[in-house]
């Protein structure tokens, strides 16, 4: 990218003008060239990316104090008050509630999730499976569907009174719990999560199937093994960066989850306003509206996912690609 | 290579745009027909740009637009995120009551006491203007329409199954448990912990004193005998099981009212639009009357009703009050409130005039007004505090797990709990709490 970009100016010049450039303005424009074009990206970036989060930082070492009644003008003052909104969000009982009622969402969801999308890539990529183009996009579909819209279509389902699932259950004389009762929920805001992830995740492991090289499982058939074996010892092994990159992403979605619990929660009493981590933060800054305390929440998560983020890399690699180096 | 550069400068470009956009001028402060005076106003009432179109045909030089909101609580979170930017707020906003005293501390309102609104209190009920003037000499808004609370029940069901109406809270456990014996699908009503602004109204009309001005101090009374009540009650007809314990505005509450199994509902005035958009089926076979009382003790809540307020970044607060007022307190823009958006106006006078016919929901009881001006007439006050939001998602998430629990002592456990809440937010904002 960068020697394309010096090097354009360089041969046009050369083309365009006979006598050779004169070492001055040439030289300060063959500096300039490479910054004029990364500055729409740098400048975006800095306004949409790293303003607001330098403007969070700022924003989680500071407090609002009111005098008195509070009413009238002038009453509230900015201060700086150190780390005591970090010290405030990791003490807040609620806050680590939330982080471990997440945790379970995890372990349930994310496993469950990729080895169903794992188990649909292999099934799509046998040899023997018929119509791959409409099984490929109708597991896919749903992750079309917007989370908000997809939890409200759920959240009709859940309901024992309007779902048609329940109608059927009492006709057959099952005394069905309600999935929003405070057990089970958790269980359904994650198959609201598989129902949308699962097509998304098996059209990346889809894809990386695609790209093996067929000469390897030819060889392999020569060698008799069956299609289970092709797919355990060789698909499987070889697709390994695009599971780990999944279980990245989905590791890091379900740390974020926030549309689906605050779509279900005016249906029912076993959701909390602050049920996830985001949707505390959320709270804090839109219901509360106490930005500061909601802007060092929002900085402990963002820490906490890429800490997540790196350690699962770093141990991964090191067991799934040990032998490459 | 070249194009990409070009898309990348107008990208930049459009960028710049977009903050340029953040920050027009507003210039002059008397309007003429040719340079009129522009003022936004954010609402969401149903259908009010129509009224305002009155108001724009018979003033060229003051010229309002309604930009629509979603609702009550996104709107002031837009509007409070405005006053903190410090540019990008409306002329006038629609604002819930409850919400006032928030918008005050946070300087996002205009004091219209000098710009002539100080005359309209004779408009208004004392329990109205109260909550628009924080009980001090400042104003702080227009009240618009108020929401005093109503019983609502399936006529037919009552006659069907020989049940009278309730008139005190004893005689509805009566009929509640009567109901629920007679077909214990039916309920005659629901605990709804996702409606913080009914409980309010529940606890207001027990005479509950939730916030309090002591002097220099904000005083906390939501732990105390008349919430304690309320609670204690609502939460022994849910252990019971006589009383249901899902939350309102979800399809399934939607199902009970258009099955018959939700027989009653303690809604508002604004009750008919509610029943009539989530059971049409259900028309002219439900009555109202006034909500049921603490032994006769002729009280009310309020559940919901707003006002108009200016917000702090007006460059016209006179324009926008001479709006206001006619809005609020003019015959035919209050019937035209009335008939376009369906609300229950806010001045006495003016209600009595523009509320002569039944909504058509409720075809089948021609005193319905009467009914619903008594239910106005009984509001007991009520003084909502600087963090009624704080209380409010306190009130979600207790009563949520109280009402999940269904005992009476985790219903008094919430109510211990939303006191914890909300004092504990008061101090750590610096607010001076009395104890």
């Amino acid at each position: 990218m960068t020697a394309t970009v010096e090097a354009a100016p360089r041969g046009g010049a050369r083309r365009t003008s006979p006598k050779p450039a004169k070492r001055g303005p040439g030289a300060a424009r063959r500096h300039l060239t490479p910054w004029m074009m990364l500055a729409p990206g740098i400048i975006l970036f800095a306004l949409f990316m790293a303003a607001p989060i330098l403007y969070t930082f700022v924003l989680s070492f500071q407090s609002e104090v009111v005098q008195g009644l509070g009413l009238g003008s002038g009453a509230r003052t900015r201060e700086f008050v150190g780390f005591d909104n970090y010290l405030a969000s990791l003490s807040d009982p609620e806050f680590l509630a939330s982080v471990g009622r997440v945790l379970l969402y995890g372990l349930i969801l994310v496993p469950t999730m990729l080895g169903l999308a794992l188990l649909f890539a292999l099934l799509l990529d046998a040899r023997r499976t018929g119509a791959k183009g409409f099984s490929r996009v109708s597991i896919f579909l749903p992750y079309a569907v917007p989370a908000v819209i997809s939890s409200l279509l759920w959240g009709f389902l859940y309901l024992p009174a309007v779902s048609p699932f329940y109608w059927i259950f009492e006709r057959l004389g099952w005394d069905v719990p309600s999935m929003l009762s405070p057990g089970l929920v958790v269980f359904a805001i994650a198959n609201i999560g598989l129902w949308g992830g699962v097509g998304f995740n098996m059209i990346v492991m889809y894809t990386s199937l695609k790209a093996v090289p067929s000469e390897i499982y030819e060889a392999a058939r020569i060698d008799g093994a069956s299609e289970v074996q092709i797919a355990w010892r060789i698909k499987v092994p070889i697709i390994m960066p695009a599971l780990v990159m999944t279980a990245l992403f989905s590791m890091i979605a379900t740390l974020q989850v926030f549309a689906e619990p605050t779509t279900l929660r005016p249906l029912t009493n076993s959701l909390s306003t602050s049920w996830s981590p985001l949707m505390l933060v959320y709270r804090d800054a839109f219901t509360r509206d106490d930005i500061y305390s909601a802007a060092a929440t929002s900085v402990i998560i963002a820490l906490a996912t890429f800490a997540i983020s790196f350690i699962f890399l770093r141990v991964v690699q090191r067991r799934a690609f040990g032998q490459e180096d | 290579m070249r194009a990409a550069f070009r898309t990348g400068a107008v990208a930049t470009l459009a960028a710049a745009a977009l903050i340029m956009t953040g920050c027009s001028a507003d210039t002059g402060s008397e309007g003429t027909a040719d340079d009129p005076i522009e003022l936004t106003y954010w609402a969401w009432a149903p259908n009010l740009d129509k009224v305002v179109d009155l108001w724009n045909d018979e003033h060229p030089e003051i010229q309002v637009t309604v930009n629509k909101q979603d609702g009550g609580d996104p709107a002031i979170t837009k509007l409070l995120t405005a006053i903190k930017a410090g540019s990008g707020a409306p002329d006038l906003i629609q604002a819930e009551y409850q919400k006032i005293p928030t918008l005050v501390s946070s300087d996002a309102l205009a004091d219209l006491s000098d710009a002539g609104a100080s005359d309209l209190a004779d408009q208004f009920s004392d329990g109205t203007w109260d909550s628009v003037t924080l009980g001090g000499d400042a104003v702080y808004a227009i009240p618009q329409d108020t929401g005093p609370m109503m019983f609502f029940y399936r006529d037919d069901i009552f006659q069907q199954l020989g049940l009278s109406v309730p008139t005190t809270w004893d005689e509805y456990a009566a009929v509640a448990r009567a109901l629920h014996a007679a077909d214990p699908s039916k309920y005659l009503g629901t605990f709804s912990a996702n409606d913080a602004g009914w409980f309010a109204g529940l606890a207001q009309q027990a005479k509950s004193e939730w916030w309090s001005i002591d002097g220099e101090a904000w005083g906390v009374g939501i732990d105390e005998e008349p919430t304690q009540r309320v609670a204690e009650y609502w939460g022994g007809l849910v252990q019971e099981g006589v009383i249901d314990n899902k939350p309102m505005y979800t399809p399934e509450w939607n199902a009970g009212l258009n099955d018959g199994t939700q027989v009653g509902w303690l809604g508002a005035v604004w009750g008919p639009g509610v029943l009539s958009g989530n059971a049409a089926d259900t028309a002219g076979l439900w009555k109202a009357a006034t909500l049921p009382t603490w032994g006769g003790d002729a009280s009310n809540g309020n559940w919901g009703g707003s006002s108009t307020a200016v917000t702090s970044q007006s460059k016209n607060v006179e324009a926008a009050v001479e709006f206001a007022t006619w809005l609020n307190t003019d015959p035919d823009a209050v019937q035209a409130l009335v008939t376009e958006t369906g609300i229950y106006p806010a001045s006495t006078d003016a209600a009595a005039s523009s509320l002569t016919e039944a909504p058509e929901f409720f075809s089948n009881q021609a005193d319905f007004y009467d009914v619903a001006a008594d239910a106005a007439a009984s509001v007991a006050p009520f003084q909502y505090g600087p963090n009624v939001n704080v209380a409010f998602s306190a009130y979600n998430d207790e009563f949520a797990k109280a009402a999940e629990a269904k005992t009476v002592d985790a219903f008094l456990a919430a109510v211990t709990a939303m006191q914890q809440v909300t004092v504990d937010d008061l101090e750590s904002s610096g607010f001076t709490v009395a104890d």
